[in-house]
């Protein structure tokens, strides 16, 4: 199936709680309610005729004014694929987990925590994957600032050639 | 007499060990020999390379695609190159494209060579590792020819590729695959087909087909378990669909089908595979140019895609998010050893200690590429 006809038959069985049907990008995707995306996305797995049987690839997007979670789903049975977004505030970012659907969710969910801060409900093993444990903030989002240092280590080096460049001028 | 004492020992393996492949750690919890669960603790080789992105614009990140997984960068520098393309609607000449493929199927040559290398030395046998990077080596010269660099190639461009096939290349290379392909029967006589091989691999950490999709395994690990999925064939792209050449899949031969002698046995086979596309590619290569024009300042308009290519590792998805300025918004690799690398905690369980080692081998982990 094409991905706008799947779109087509999650909005005519979720009716209002399929936000946004987007048929202007280059690959065209669903925003659904946040509250929604467990059902949704069971119904695409469980589905027959759709039998998304993989989470192939799930991301985070910071925006200013939310953050996006993107899911892209791919049927191993049927070769389509379909891409769905939940659009949430930036400053409580929550959502339903998919682990127990699909098992490749755990990780992929635990680096969208570390690096943008968006939390899982119901996710088995909610820790920092690719950053220090007690690093602070969430790096990908757009106004996060570096910290000078960590642990007594400075992250910044100032470069002496550069700063005698300056002084020149 | 008493029972005898057992506990639950935790063990730490990392991050400088030596067949961990790169940098990365395991917590294994252990009773005796048998291990309970392996927990696998990365993030040593995070480099930021997403948020990099967002900072140096579109040229300027190609040279970072290498060090998303420097073992396959050829790979990685075109998915970078064409989900650019997709965003601007620019076509790369035909040239380019046939330059891709070749410079792409000797990396992945070079790759799979490294992996079953290291899979000899990694059960302890070190001469197939010699034999193995001796054949790399020689890729690695002709790779050098092509774009001056022998790892981090950084050869690909938006709109094609850097340079052209130098004078005399052409020959060279098929001369090369003449000489790999004996070379291969022999790899096997000298490694593959022993006994000891054959004892360590066989029916070691069983991976079926419905747990591979649903941890999302992908390229070689997915169709040792049996799953016929290859980009290149499925979803084709660039020349591909020029070429005729078959796609592996895990038979178990010696075990069980998807177990890490399949897994294993699918880089010999794919390494043929790909001296075949190469044979086709060298001898069908048009005329023209390499490299399309894309203006310096490239500034595709607000929009997003997701592409996916079939690296060495298999497939690997970019899916760029641009905003309309030069710089882009937002852009995310799924790589094939994030989500293997998620499956060992499962894995794990009930194998030895000394099997984890052949499971990361197995798999073909690369620890830059789960970390970026």
């Amino acid at each position: 199936m094409e991905p706008l006809s799947i779109y087509q038959a999650l909005s005519s069985r979720f009716k209002e709680r399929i936000l946004e049907i987007s048929d202007k990008t280059i690959d065209p995707f669903a925003v659904i309610e946040p509250t929604a995306l467990l059902d949704v996305c069971t119904f695409l797995r469980d589905d027959p005729e759709l039998a998304m049987d993989c989470l192939s690839n799930q991301t985070g997007v910071d925006y200013k004014d939310r953050i996006e979670v993107v899911y892209h789903l791919f049927s191993y049975k049927h070769r389509h694929s379909c891409i769905l977004k939940v659009k949430l505030p930036r400053d409580n970012p929550v959502v339903a987990t998919v682990e127990g659907l699909w098992r490749s969710a755990n990780w992929m969910e635990r680096e969208i925590f570390d690096l943008l801060g968006v939390t899982f409900q119901g996710h088995s093993d909610l820790r920092r994957i690719l950053m220090p444990e007690d690093w602070e903030g969430y790096p990908l989002r757009k106004d996060f600032v570096e910290p000078r240092e960590y642990h007594g280590i400075a992250t910044v080096r100032e470069s002496p050639i550069v700063r005698l460049d300056q002084k020149k001028k | 007499m008493s029972a005898f004492h057992t506990e639950e020992m935790t063990l730490n393996m990392g991050p400088q060990h030596p067949s961990t492949h790169g940098v990365l750690r395991f917590v294994i919890k252990a009773d005796g020999e048998v291990m309970r669960e392996a927990i696998p603790d990365v993030g040593y080789l995070h480099r930021s390379i997403e948020k990099i992105a967002e900072k140096v614009g579109y040229h300027g990140f190609m040279p970072y695609t290498d060090r998303v997984d420097y073992v396959c960068a050829m790979f990685t520098n075109q998915g970078w190159a064409m989900a650019c393309e997709k965003l601007a609607h620019i076509e790369v000449p035909r040239r380019g494209e046939y330059c891709r493929v070749i410079a792409a199927e000797f990396n992945r040559i070079a790759s799979h060579l490294l992996t079953v290398g290291l899979m000899g030395m990694d059960i302890g046998a070190m001469t197939p590792f010699l034999h193995a990077l001796r054949e790399r080596e020689m890729i690695n010269d002709l790779i050098e020819e092509l774009c001056g660099a022998r790892l981090t190639f950084n050869y690909m461009r938006i709109g094609g590729v850097a340079w052209d096939l130098p004078p005399g290349w052409r020959d060279k290379a098929l001369a090369y695959l003449d000489h790999l392909e004996p070379i291969l029967d022999e790899f096997n006589a000298l490694f593959s087909y022993n006994k000891i091989c054959i004892q360590r691999l066989a029916n070691v950490a069983v991976i079926s087909a419905d747990e591979a999709i649903n941890y999302n395994l992908v390229g070689p690990n997915l169709r040792a378990s049996g799953v016929n999925w290859d980009v290149r064939k499925d979803l084709p792209y660039s020349v591909y669909p020029e070429f005729d050449f078959e796609v592996p899949l895990g038979r178990g031969e010696w075990g069980t089908v998807g177990d890490a002698m399949d897994r294993y046995m699918m880089r010999i086979r794919e390494m043929v595979q790909s001296a075949r596309i190469l044979r086709q590619a060298l001898t069908q290569i048009p005329d023209g140019p390499v490299l399309g024009k894309v203006v310096r300042n490239f500034k595709p308009a607000a929009n997003e895609c997701q592409v996916r290519v079939e690296s060495a590792r298999g497939d690997q998805g970019w899916y760029v998010v641009s905003d309309g300025t030069g710089f882009p918004h937002r852009v995310h690799v799924r790589t094939g050893s994030f989500a293997a690398m998620g499956m060992i905690q499962k894995l794990s369980k009930g194998l030895m200690i000394a099997d984890l080692v052949v499971l990361i081998a197995s798999l073909d982990v690369i620890a830059p590429e789960i970390d970026r």
